[in-house]
């Protein structure tokens, strides 16, 4: 099967009910997603699929295929940081970073949908566990990577 | 670019195996062309200086999130009189410092001791090199060192503003020979310690790039999966593994006794097959154990007669055998696992009698020793690369999924194999924050202070048990901590600990014996202050006597009521309470502030958390900690419970080992009070009086007091305010 990741296109042959998280870090060594859980409880293996956030440690790789299929090593564009990453490094969220890939994608996705998020939609967006404890930081850094993107 | 984002972690052993070069480079070595010519001038074992004056100096514990690897260079770059822009972090590996006779000290990261137990080394290799750079330029302008002056990575002569680079002086400096009264600069005057850096890691973080030991690749590398007795302690008898062994990816089954692998090229189809392989465990006594039986055994130790004596003070047993009245309560706390979101991992890979490991370790030392026994090699020929942690919190000190992975790379000679444990092998096979029953028994004095006394501890101990450490006067320090050293003014005190072991595995669980122990100290103490009718913040402060340690106590307690308003009154149906302790050299104060509905629905309208480490080196990282421990401490306090069921943990995963999420963070007010002349940690002490504040802030709420955790045994569930 065809997968298009971070812009690229690899050709992998694999069980259809892989999960897309074993296809990418043990197959095409893509190692920003995270185990965490296998059962999509943490969050840590988000990656975005067609812009939506999806945990691939319970996502057969066969859905994925022919889709396009970014993980945190394709956020930045050209070296230059999404505006999420500028902010979580602005307002210094990540402690341990192993579930902050996910958490970033997590925001990437919610802002595209709703631009200037509320309190309320950061909540329902924002699942994934972090257990070092970083959600007050996250919340702050949503919150001006909207701001940012509304001023440019 | 900033330089600070552009600083790597470099791991030099990695780099040497790795397979992929775009690996290689997203770990470091984005110096310019020229610098990497040159070879950088090593003027003592953390710094090196190089001709374009970048700066590297050297990290020697291990990263899990705790901030150290930021916070401890910048101890040496003050000293050293540097622009921190120019400095690079760079990893310390164990067999390096090895080899240097051990020139970087204790490397573990436990304890939250790194910046307490090095600062005074590791300002003094700043400073002292910067006396050394001092004396090459005197020696060169042929000036006295007085007349000369570091500022900036250069040395000034005052007199003449002559002036040299550290870079041109670094050769010269590096021939001298060490001061020996080395002066330290008084904190008051720090330009980088002491002031809010980012984290020097945090751009590979963000970017996906930065390596966790789960992350490790090497060519040809094999991924093993794991199962061990779900009873603990019990060996596989037999397997069956007819069912997996022609399947896709799988290369070998493996029954190692303690354990069984599956190791495949893939860690996908490791697991999956495992899931198929049939284990026969030999049966075990422990079968029969549950958390019934387990209460059963703590409550054995309250009663027994001869238990070890924490601390003595006056006599309380005779006093409380004369009061009129005693108070007398069980506190429980339970057993608990860490849960770090990365799973215990190791690479191993043995090759003839040399033998290299990546592992998450918070002890890279330790790894180093147990890797070379298990492959029964000399130390001298063990490589260890420490990778950043997906969390430790205790759990990646012990190095039992080291031995693991070298005992099945020592079957698989050659091969490099990476094994990583799945979630539900963390969760069951866990060195769990041990379970401890205690009981306390008090008399009052007219005035409403205490009379007497006598906490009975009741658990296992770490020290024995994990360890095997005998136990001084047969006391575990951790299953008495803040209770023996409790800093109050109470005539007849006694503390004593009555050991109870069960076959559950304990482990140090972050803040340890200090997560458990102040909710029974602090919230009797309240019980004890409702009791006399007295303010509890009031009857704190009464009771703490006027020494230095107390002094400290006082300082803080004082300063997070005061930032929690606690003298002035709250809206309508909000309650609030405090708590104080102190530990891992610092001391922490809290209050909760929280509202609970007829449905039992606890809204934490404000937590105010503060510490007082002695001083600030990087106070947002102090923030942070205050702010982690409070989610840590929280999905504690309202869900964490291991419970035991034929002699086996039932929890799994996440579904049943609940942790608190976005949606569940209440507000926090942090509070740094450094007051200086004395070096605590951050990491863990600001958990240790979250779970009596809160449990004190409940019983002014709701009037019951909560003497068992989790809070869900309550009926109690945690929402948003």
């Amino acid at each position: 099967m065809k997968l298009n990741i971070n812009g690229q296109t690899h050709q992998l042959d694999v069980e259809p009910e892989m999960p897309l998280l074993w296809a990418l870090r043990d197959e095409l060594d893509i190692k920003g997603p995270k185990y965490g859980c296998g059962i999509a409880q943490c969050g840590a293996c988000t990656v975005l699929l067609n812009g939506e956030p999806v945990r691939s440690c319970a996502y057969p790789v066969s859905s994925a295929a022919g889709q396009q299929v970014v993980s945190i090593e394709g956020l930045a564009q050209k070296g230059k940081l999404h505006a999420v990453q500028q902010a979580w490094i602005d307002q210094q969220v990540p402690q341990c970073g192993y579930c902050q890939g996910g958490q970033i994608l997590a925001a990437v996705a919610l802002l595209k949908k709703k631009p200037k998020p509320t309190d309320e939609d950061i909540d329902a967006a924002m699942t994934n566990i972090c257990r070092c404890g970083t959600y007050a930081r996250m919340r702050t850094a949503i919150h001006a990577a909207a701001r940012q993107a509304a001023q440019s | 670019m900033k330089s600070i984002q552009n600083t790597p972690i470099n791991r030099r052993g990695f780099l040497q195996v790795s397979a992929s070069a775009t690996a290689a480079l997203s770990l470091g070595f984005s110096l310019p062309a020229h610098t990497q010519a040159k070879q950088p001038q090593e003027v003592n074992a953390w710094i090196d200086i190089h001709s374009d004056e970048s700066i590297v100096i050297r990290y020697a514990r291990t990263e899990m999130g705790q901030g150290s690897r930021t916070s401890a260079p910048m101890l040496i770059a003050e000293e050293l009189e540097v622009d921190w822009k120019k400095v690079r972090v760079e990893d310390v590996q164990a067999h390096e410092s090895l080899k240097r006779k051990r020139a970087y000290g204790d490397m573990a990261s436990v304890g939250s001791r790194t910046i307490r137990n090095s600062q005074d080394y590791l300002r003094k290799a700043g400073a002292s090199a910067r006396m050394m750079l001092v004396q090459a330029a005197a020696q060169r302008w042929g000036v006295a060192e007085s007349e000369c002056q570091a500022v900036l990575g250069k040395v000034v002569h005052t007199a003449s503003k002559k002036s040299l680079t550290y870079g041109q002086l670094a050769a010269d400096a590096a021939k001298l020979t060490p001061p020996k009264d080395v002066a330290l600069k008084d904190p008051s005057t720090w330009t980088i310690a002491g002031k809010s850096i980012p984290r020097v890691d945090i751009h590979d973080i963000v970017t996906g790039k930065i390596r966790f030991g789960v992350d490790t690749q090497l060519p040809g590398m094999l991924h093993a999966a794991i199962a061990q007795s779900p009873v603990f302690g019990s060996k596989a008898v037999s397997i069956d593994s007819s069912k997996v062994d022609n399947r896709r990816g799988i290369v070998k089954v493996l029954n190692m006794g303690e354990f069984v692998v599956v190791v495949a090229d893939n860690w996908w189809r490791a697991k999956e097959a495992l899931r198929d392989v049939s284990i026969e465990w030999e049966s075990s006594k422990y079968a029969q154990v549950n958390s019934a039986s387990l209460m059963k055994l703590y409550r054995e130790g309250l009663n027994q007669t001869d238990a070890a004596v924490a601390r003595q003070d006056g006599n309380a047993l005779a006093t409380l055998a004369q009061a009129n009245k005693v108070m007398e309560s069980e506190y429980y706390t339970p057993y608990l696992a860490h849960a770090t979101l990365e799973p215990m991992v190791c690479t191993a890979w043995l090759q003839d009698d040399q033998l290299q490991i990546w592992v998450s370790t918070q002890n890279p030392e330790s790894s180093l020793t147990a890797a070379a026994s298990t492959a029964d090699v000399p130390q001298e020929n063990v490589k260890v690369f420490a990778m950043q942690m997906g969390g430790g919190l205790g759990r990646k000190s012990p190095q039992d999924f080291t031995r693991q992975a070298v005992a099945i790379a020592k079957a698989l000679p050659g091969k490099p194999i990476k094994l990583m444990w799945s979630r539900e092998e963390d969760t069951q096979h866990d060195l769990y924050r041990p379970a401890s029953l205690v009981k306390v028994r008090a008399s009052l004095k007219p005035d409403g202070k205490p009379e007497a006394l006598h906490i009975r501890v009741s658990a296992p101990s770490i020290f024995s048990q994990l360890l095997r450490m005998p136990l001084q006067n047969g006391v575990d320090p951790q299953a008495v901590a803040s209770l023996n050293d409790h800093p109050y003014d109470i005539a007849n005190c006694l503390v004593d600990f009555a050991q109870r072991s069960a076959h559950v595995p304990v482990g140090f669980w972050r803040t340890v014996g200090h997560s458990q122990n102040p909710f029974v100290r602090e919230c009797f103490l309240d019980e004890l202050a409702h009791a006399a009718g007295i303010d509890p913040l009031a009857y704190r402060l009464s009771l703490l006597p006027n020494n230095e340690k107390a002094n400290r106590d006082r300082g803080i307690l004082q300063a997070v009521a005061k930032a929690a308003d606690w003298d002035k009154p709250l809206p309508a149906g909000v309650f609030r309470g405090i708590a104080e302790t102190d530990g891992y050299g610092s001391y922490t104060a809290c209050v909760c502030e929280v509202s609970v509905n007829a449905k039992s629905e606890v809204r934490i309208q404000r937590i105010v958390i503060g510490i007082d480490p002695g001083y600030a080196v990087n106070p947002d990282n102090i923030k942070a900690q205050l702010q982690g421990s409070v989610v840590h401490g929280l999905s504690a306090i309202f869900w964490g419970e291991m419970t035991v069921k034929d002699g086996r943990i039932e929890q799994s995963n996440f579904h049943d080992y609940r942790l608190m999420r976005m949606n569940e963070m209440p507000k926090v007010q942090t509070v740094i009070a450094a007051s200086g002349g004395f070096w605590g940690g951050v990491g863990e002490p600001a958990q240790a009086p979250l779970a009596p504040a809160l449990g004190n802030a409940l019983f002014a709420a709701t009037g019951k007091r909560i003497r068992s955790l989790p809070l869900k045994n309550h009926g109690l569930s945690l929402v948003k305010a």
